[in-house]
């Protein structure tokens, strides 16, 4: 196995503004982010040779990608992997480079969700259960699963979990007043968070991230062709994706204070990029808060913190942009907003611009690794992707 | 000697105080939940009823019920499902009269005396609408009951029965009505209840050579909390010490359903050797001579009619209640992810979606919930046994409570559980209190209405907190 490690570069990327772009179209967030992508690696639409579109509910073809930047004949998949749609996406870009099959190949994320009241077209649920008899609720009754069982694990009261989680929410709101393109862009106190209205119990407002429109766009290319496109091109260290076969929801000996997919697909990555210490080699990480429970376990099962003890990293503010390893320096999901399958590459266009040195306000000092990791699905039933991104 | 083998019952969680109907109303009524109806309660009454037997020996399930979800289709066959019952077996459906549950008992034990059958469950529930505020509304209580009918180890014997019918507009509901008619109250009960139902219990007891003094206990069907009183007086027995109390005060008049809970009332508390009496009504009257045997007390572990009315829980708004009924316009909110209706999809899922079976691997013994075709633990492929679930009790490992999400009633609860004995399930839980839900509650199943839509209906199981 040869792995992915320094096999392929990141020659180009954009991002769209994120929130609520009730005048635009998902074709124009193709437009939008792949024309930034396009004249920031100095390429033009014809240039690309293949590419990968990761949607949800947002086209359902690759020809839909093809029409809004009059792609000429070339390949393209659609790519749907849930939450992880985005990262995926990449993933397969960066493989049919690293296959030497394609010089120049795009991955593109684009998901309009304001279009449905309530931002989801779909059934949840429909894909695990035909019959429809499983519970049906949006993610923030999966996942306030996790903080049920995380909160039990570690014997924290309401009060308590509430605290933490609250901290998390305060900076990565935080962040988002350094994101000239996040969909959130205020500051809010621990009170207002602790105190949020109830959504499910115990996550409030607060604790949930923004459903927004948005896309993403990354030029790929390898690095021999990178060096003569740019200097500060970025090489992919690592692409890890594993997908749950619902063991959490089969077996009992789940009990819903870890995700047992990040574990994994943590390892795989740290495996290919021959990281030892994550808590000391990796400089940043943007990982899947899509609500303040999961950034807090993500954090430990990523190995940030050990377990149980990321609420003490919380505390002493570890993950703020001034502390030892930053996440969410963009905001997160709280914060920047979650169009679904564009996420995963707005989260590398952090990492990228974090690495280039050009994340303005929010520039971290040192950020020669970053991470990037999703997830998505049900809990007990999983699937993540991590992407670590570093210098050459 | 044929008779009953076993009972059950079922009283909805639910309680609604007459005075939220109407103020200076007594007492309080029995009401399904929003996820509750006939076929659910009367599952609950089976499953109660067959504690402890095996259930491949009954060959038939007769539903008796005013009000199945459908006009044309059977409720039977969900009862017999979620009772997990042979498929082999007699199904019917009996309907449109009060009389049903009893006209159900006469078959049951026609089919026994007649060898077609070695036991028979009749399966009584009723939730009947009255207009709102109205006094049917005050009168009537939701809930189910059950017996076994048998030939071997009868617990009462029916030594004989009587019946009569009786032409009479006096209580309708036609087709496409919501709520229960009825003519004026005076000759209602002077030509319908009091008339028919004293000429089955006197031809009962001419028949069999009986007087009022040679029974034990006397279980009369009763339209409201007094009528009763009068009938007994005129028939010569003590209302006082020989009649069963009809609990107006605590459930309700509960329709085809109510003779045979409040026999089951009545053998809560029967000894061996007691002579019961039991008659219906509804366009006539059956009339039973029942006797109490030793067998008695081995199904006195059921959790009956006295456990389920001592387990309870009041909702104080009768909008709310209106609500879950359809009887209230309600404003129209943000929907909900949509739900769609696939029968072949429900028909396909029937023995996990219905019965509640998981499957055990014959290699690791892993249980599963729903049943799997590779092994989650080992990866065998192919190799397992069925296993029921709806029977098991469960705690909860972890759940969520939302209080967004449109529901009927709000925070919709969710749990994962873990049963005793292995398996786990995902499944909202339901008649729970928010304060109650926590890592580590014990709960058990109960068959529920999932979806209605399109007037089709899919059930599936909910975790409730233990009954106890």
């Amino acid at each position: 196995m040869k792995g992915i490690k320094d096999r392929v570069a990141i020659v180009g990327m954009g991002c769209t503004n994120f929130g609520e772009l009730w005048d635009k179209d998902y074709k124009d967030l193709m437009v939008d982010a792949c024309y930034e992508a396009f004249e920031d690696a100095g390429v033009e639409p014809k240039d690309i040779q293949a590419a990968w579109y990761g949607s949800r509910e947002s086209g359902f073809t690759g020809s839909h990608l093809a029409n809004a930047l009059k792609l000429e004949y070339i390949p393209i998949t659609r790519v749907e992997n849930f939450c992880a749609g985005g990262t995926d996406t990449f993933r397969n870009a960066c493989y049919s480079v690293a296959a030497g099959i394609f010089d120049i190949a795009l991955a593109c994320g684009v998901e309009k969700t304001k279009d449905h009241m309530g931002g989801f077209t779909m059934d949840i649920t429909e894909p695990f259960d035909r019959s429809m008899v499983e519970w049906e609720l949006p993610p923030v009754s999966q996942f306030a699963q996790l903080a049920n069982g995380y909160f039990n694990k570690y014997g924290l009261s309401y009060e308590q979990g509430k605290k933490i989680l609250a901290k998390i929410a305060v900076k990565n709101h935080h962040n988002g007043t350094l994101s000239p393109k996040a969909h959130f862009r205020r500051e809010i106190t621990l009170e207002q968070a602790i105190n949020a209205p109830m959504i499910s119990y115990p996550l409030g407002l607060f604790d949930a991230c923004g459903m927004s429109d948005g896309g993403a766009a990354a030029i790929i290319t390898t690095p021999e062709i990178a060096k003569s496109m740019r200097k500060d091109y970025i090489l992919v260290k690592a692409l890890a994706l594993d997908n749950g076969g619902g063991q959490g929801k089969l077996q009992s000996d789940y009990d819903f204070s870890y995700i047992p997919e990040t574990v994994e697909a943590g390892k795989l990555a740290y495996k290919e990029a021959g990281i030892k210490n994550p808590r000391q080699e990796v400089d940043l990480a943007i990982v899947h808060d899509c609500f303040t429970i999961t950034e807090l376990i993500i954090c430990e099962d990523l190995g940030f913190s050990p377990r149980g003890k990321a609420p003490e990293d919380v505390e002493a503010g570890t993950f703020e942009l001034t502390g030892d390893l930053p996440v969410n320096t963009d905001g997160g999901l709280k914060c920047f907003g979650h169009p679904l399958s564009a996420s995963g590459l707005r989260m590398i266009y952090e990492v990228y611009k974090q690495l280039q040195g050009k994340a303005e306000a929010r520039q971290l000092k040192k950020a020669d690794i970053g991470l990037v990791h999703n997830v998505g699905g049900v809990c007990g039933y999983f699937n993540c992707a991590v992407a670590i991104l570093g210098k050459p | 000697m044929v008779g009953i083998t076993s009972y059950g019952a079922y009283v909805p969680m639910l309680r609604l105080s007459r005075e939220a109907i109407a103020k200076g109303a007594r007492g309080e009524k029995a009401i399904c939940n929003f996820d509750e109806d006939s076929i659910t309660m009367a599952a609950a009454a089976a499953n109660d009823c067959l504690n402890g037997i095996d259930r491949g020996m009954v060959d038939g399930l007769y539903f008796a019920t005013t009000t199945s979800p459908y006009k044309e289709k059977l409720g039977a066959t969900i009862v017999a499902m979620a009772a997990d019952l042979r498929q082999d077996i007699i199904t019917a459906d009996f309907a449109n009269s009060l009389r049903a549950g009893t006209s159900a008992l006469i078959s049951a034990l026609d089919a026994i005396k007649a060898g077609s059958a070695k036991k028979v469950m009749v399966a009584a529930a009723d939730c009947r609408l009255g207009t709102p505020g109205s006094t049917f509304e005050q009168n009537f209580g939701d809930g189910a009951g059950a017996l076994l009918i048998g030939d071997k180890d009868v617990a009462v014997t029916v030594e004989g029965s009587y019946s009569v019918y009786s032409e009479i507009l006096d209580i309708w509901r036609a087709d496409g009505d919501t709520f229960v008619r009825s003519w004026e109250d005076r000759f209602a009960s002077t030509h319908g209840y009091l008339e028919t139902v004293g000429k089955a219990v006197s031809g009962l007891m001419q028949k069999y050579k009986l007087s009022p003094s040679d029974f034990a206990k006397v279980v009369l069907y009763s339209p409201d909390a007094r009528r009763y009183v009068e009938l007994a007086r005129r028939l010569g027995f003590d209302d006082k010490t020989q009649v069963q109390e009809p609990l107006f005060a605590v459930m309700g008049n509960t329709g085809a359903a109510f003779p045979l809970m409040l026999l089951i009332a009545a053998l809560e508390e029967a000894k061996a050797g007691d002579r019961i009496l039991l008659a219906s009504y509804g366009n006539g009257s059956d009339a039973f001579v029942l006797q109490v045997t030793e067998q008695i007390e081995k199904i006195k572990d059921r959790r009956g009619m006295k456990k389920h009315l001592a387990s309870k829980k009041a909702i104080a708004d009768y909008k709310k209640y209106l609500i879950w009924r359809g009887l209230l316009p309600q404003e129209e909110r943000e929907p909900g992810p949509i739900r769609f209706l696939s029968a072949p999809a429900a028909w396909r899922e029937r023995e996990a979606n219905f019965r509640l079976r998981g499957v055990k691997c014959q290699v690791c013994g892993t249980i599963q919930f729903p049943p799997q075709r590779v092994c989650t633990k080992c990866h065998t492929k192919d190799q397992f046994e069925p296993y029921r679930l709806s029977d098991k009790k469960a705690k909860i490992v972890s759940f969520a409570m939302d209080y967004v999400t449109p529901a009927p009633d709000l925070p919709t609860a969710t749990t994962t559980i873990d049963f005793d004995g292995g398996g786990r399930m995902q499944c909202y839980m339901t008649d729970g209190e928010p304060e109650q839900v926590k890592c580590g509650l014990p709960v058990e199943m109960s068959f529920r209405k999932i979806i209605d839509k399109d007037g089709a209906r899919i059930y599936f199981w909910k975790s409730i907190p233990v009954r106890t």
